[in-house]
């Protein structure tokens, strides 16, 4: 219909399954999110060390390169579980970290300070949907700064160093994506949970912020007064050491038990579903 | 009319931490569109919302199009379109983009999504602020914006909560003629909430009232309208009251309005000059008739008199 037949009319046309509809959320969070310099330059930022680490590999298996470079292969620190473990700590807890900073917060505020929900819960969407879709946002956003090139270095290390590497260290690819699909969940959770707490992206910013630092700091503390190591369960990047350490296999200088770590993580994670779960309405019944 | 194109209410019924708020709600609502009447407080939203499917019902049920409002509520929510009484809008993206937004997730495709955005908002006059962001907007540009998020669609069912809110009559005048002409189109039933009469008679064409939870009074609009009985507004000298009981008596329906004054709808077999043997009889001089239809207001004002709420 031409714009300028203003007349009401239906829609006849067809409909998208009902079970695809939660990936709209995402989709325009994305166009949004982009629209960000900061966030852009940012997110550019995030693939400097993939790729300082594929020239890395590249140079251990490139002789002459190495001797054009006046390097000594010998010297070069090997590519092996250690490396991917280091690769991914920064690239999960430095880069993937600050990039939920910049985005999480932003995910339901502004949808619960401007009385979105009712538009989209009225619609084929659940509460489930929609948080699955918001969370959605974060996680391919994340993944695609962590174990996506992660597991590109993998398999160009496997290519690069030939079929018997690859299956000798195929743990590696498992860690990769397991290590970094545990950080994704929570710390995706986390910022959910944050941002449906506190109705301004500034404050939910803040509030996420605080509870990262807050509780690493409250962690030391505890650790320096009761003379003990509990207190890096208080310490998200700490706990997720004690994962990765039994996932790659390598030591991480872990400083809690993996089963604790593993508890500590699933009650953070239920704790912001409960969160969310309280929040994410259609309307605030006062009883 | 059931099943397809009607909403059942079965002694529905809504307590909030025990409290109830709905109470034994049952009526059967098949007009084109229903106008939700009631004094703050009443129920009004409560209803909208426990039929969106945001409360679950303590007591009864709730159907609409045959499918119950809790069971089938991802079928239902394909053919409901809703427009929030308060703010309700998302930040930082264009009116266009919401529009499509919000047409994508009721499961347009994203080109026709697109193009129903546009349309639809040219269609509710925010063409040529379509490519502006939502918080730049006044609380009238947001109320049409609002109306074009749940009409993008086609809804079968359009739920409409207090639509010419903070509206200028200008623009409270487009919005009942835009009312008016998705209910004429056929395509959709139009449920409207609101505490304003006029755009309840002006749009409905059948009317529920509520007071405090409970169905004050459930009919036909237009059947009033259409119907061959006599509305007379009778002004007494004398025992007023004992009038109205000796009219009541031989059929006359009779509300008391202010002292002296009383409207009375009298039955066919009645004639004006039987009221006035009554009178005579009564020794109560009428000083006053006029034939006058019942209005919207009198229907909600003699419902909020009932103790119960019940006409």
């Amino acid at each position: 219909m031409a714009v300028y037949d203003r007349r009401y009319r239906a829609y006849d046309g067809p409909l998208t399954p009902l079970s695809r509809r939660w990936r709209v959320l995402p989709r325009f969070a994305w166009a949004q999110v982009s629209r960000s310099r900061l966030f852009a330059a940012f997110f550019m930022l995030c693939f400097f060390w993939p790729i300082a680490a594929t020239v890395w590999i590249y140079l251990h298996h490139n002789l002459r390169a190495l001797a054009n470079a006046g390097l000594d292969a010998v010297k070069l620190a090997p590519v092996d579980a250690t490396f991917f473990a280091a690769f991914m700590g920064i690239q999960c807890f430095i880069l993937g970290g600050l990039l939920t900073l910049l985005v999480g917060p932003g995910l339901v505020s502004p949808d619960l300070a401007n009385g979105a929900l009712p538009l989209y819960l009225s619609r084929p969407i659940t509460r489930t949907g929609y948080a699955v879709g918001k969370m959605a946002t974060l996680v391919v956003l994340i993944s695609s700064i962590t174990w996506v090139p992660g597991l590109f270095l993998f398999l160009l290390q496997s290519w690069l160093e030939g079929w018997a590497w690859f299956a000798g260290h195929v743990r590696i690819a498992a860690a990769i994506v397991l290590g970094a699909g545990i950080w994704i969940v929570t710390i995706s959770l986390l910022a959910l949970a944050t941002s449906a707490m506190a109705r301004r992206k500034v404050v939910a910013q803040t509030f996420l912020l605080g509870v990262i630092v807050f509780g690493t700091v409250a962690g030391q503390a505890i650790n320096q007064m009761f003379d003990t190591s509990l207190g890096f369960l208080f310490n998200l990047p700490e706990l997720m050491h004690s994962v990765w350490e039994g996932l790659y296999a390598v030591p991480l200088d872990a400083r809690l038990p993996a089963w604790l770590a593993w508890s500590a993580l699933a009650t953070i994670c239920g704790l912001s579903i409960a969160v969310l779960a309280r929040k994410l309405r259609a309307f605030e019944v006062v009883k | 009319m059931t099943g397809a194109g009607s909403i059942e209410l079965r002694g529905l019924g809504v307590r909030f931490g025990g409290r109830p708020i709905l109470q034994d709600l049952t009526a059967t609502l098949t007009g084109r569109a229903i106008g939700l009447l009631g004094p703050n407080g009443a129920g009004k939203t409560t209803l909208l919302h426990t039929l969106l499917g945001f409360h679950r019902p303590s007591e009864g049920s709730a159907r609409m199009r045959g499918e119950d409002v809790t069971g089938g509520a991802s079928r239902l929510s394909g053919m409901i379109g809703y427009m929030p009484e308060s703010d309700a809008f998302i930040a930082g993206i264009t009116a266009v983009r919401f529009v499509r937004m919000m047409g994508e997730i009721s499961g347009l495709p994203p080109e026709a999504a697109l193009e129903r955005a546009h349309e639809t908002l040219h269609y509710v006059g925010l063409g040529e602020a379509r490519y502006r962001t939502l918080e730049g907007f006044s609380l009238g540009m947001k109320q049409m914006a609002k109306l074009a998020q749940a009409i993008v669609h086609a809804p079968k069912i359009l739920f409409l909560d207090e639509p010419t809110n903070g509206l200028d009559p200008p623009a409270r005048a487009r919005m009942i003629r835009l009312v008016k002409e998705i209910r004429d189109a056929g395509q959709s039933q139009i449920v409207l909430s609101s505490h304003l009469l006029r755009d309840v008679e002006e749009c409905c064409d059948e009317v529920l009232v509520l007071k405090a939870g409970r169905i004050a009074f459930h009919g036909n609009l237009e059947e009033e309208r259409r119907a061959n009985r006599k509305f007379l507004q009778v002004e007494t000298r004398g025992d007023e009251r004992a009038f109205a009981a000796a009219a009541e008596a031989i059929g006359c329906t009779c509300a008391l309005i202010s002292p002296g004054r009383l409207k009375m709808i009298l039955p066919e077999a009645i004639e004006v000059r039987d009221l006035y043997k009554i009178a005579a009889a009564q020794q109560i001089q009428i000083r006053k008739l006029d034939y006058k239809r019942d209005s919207l207001q009198d229907i909600f004002l003699k419902a909020m008199e009932e103790p119960r709420g019940r006409l």
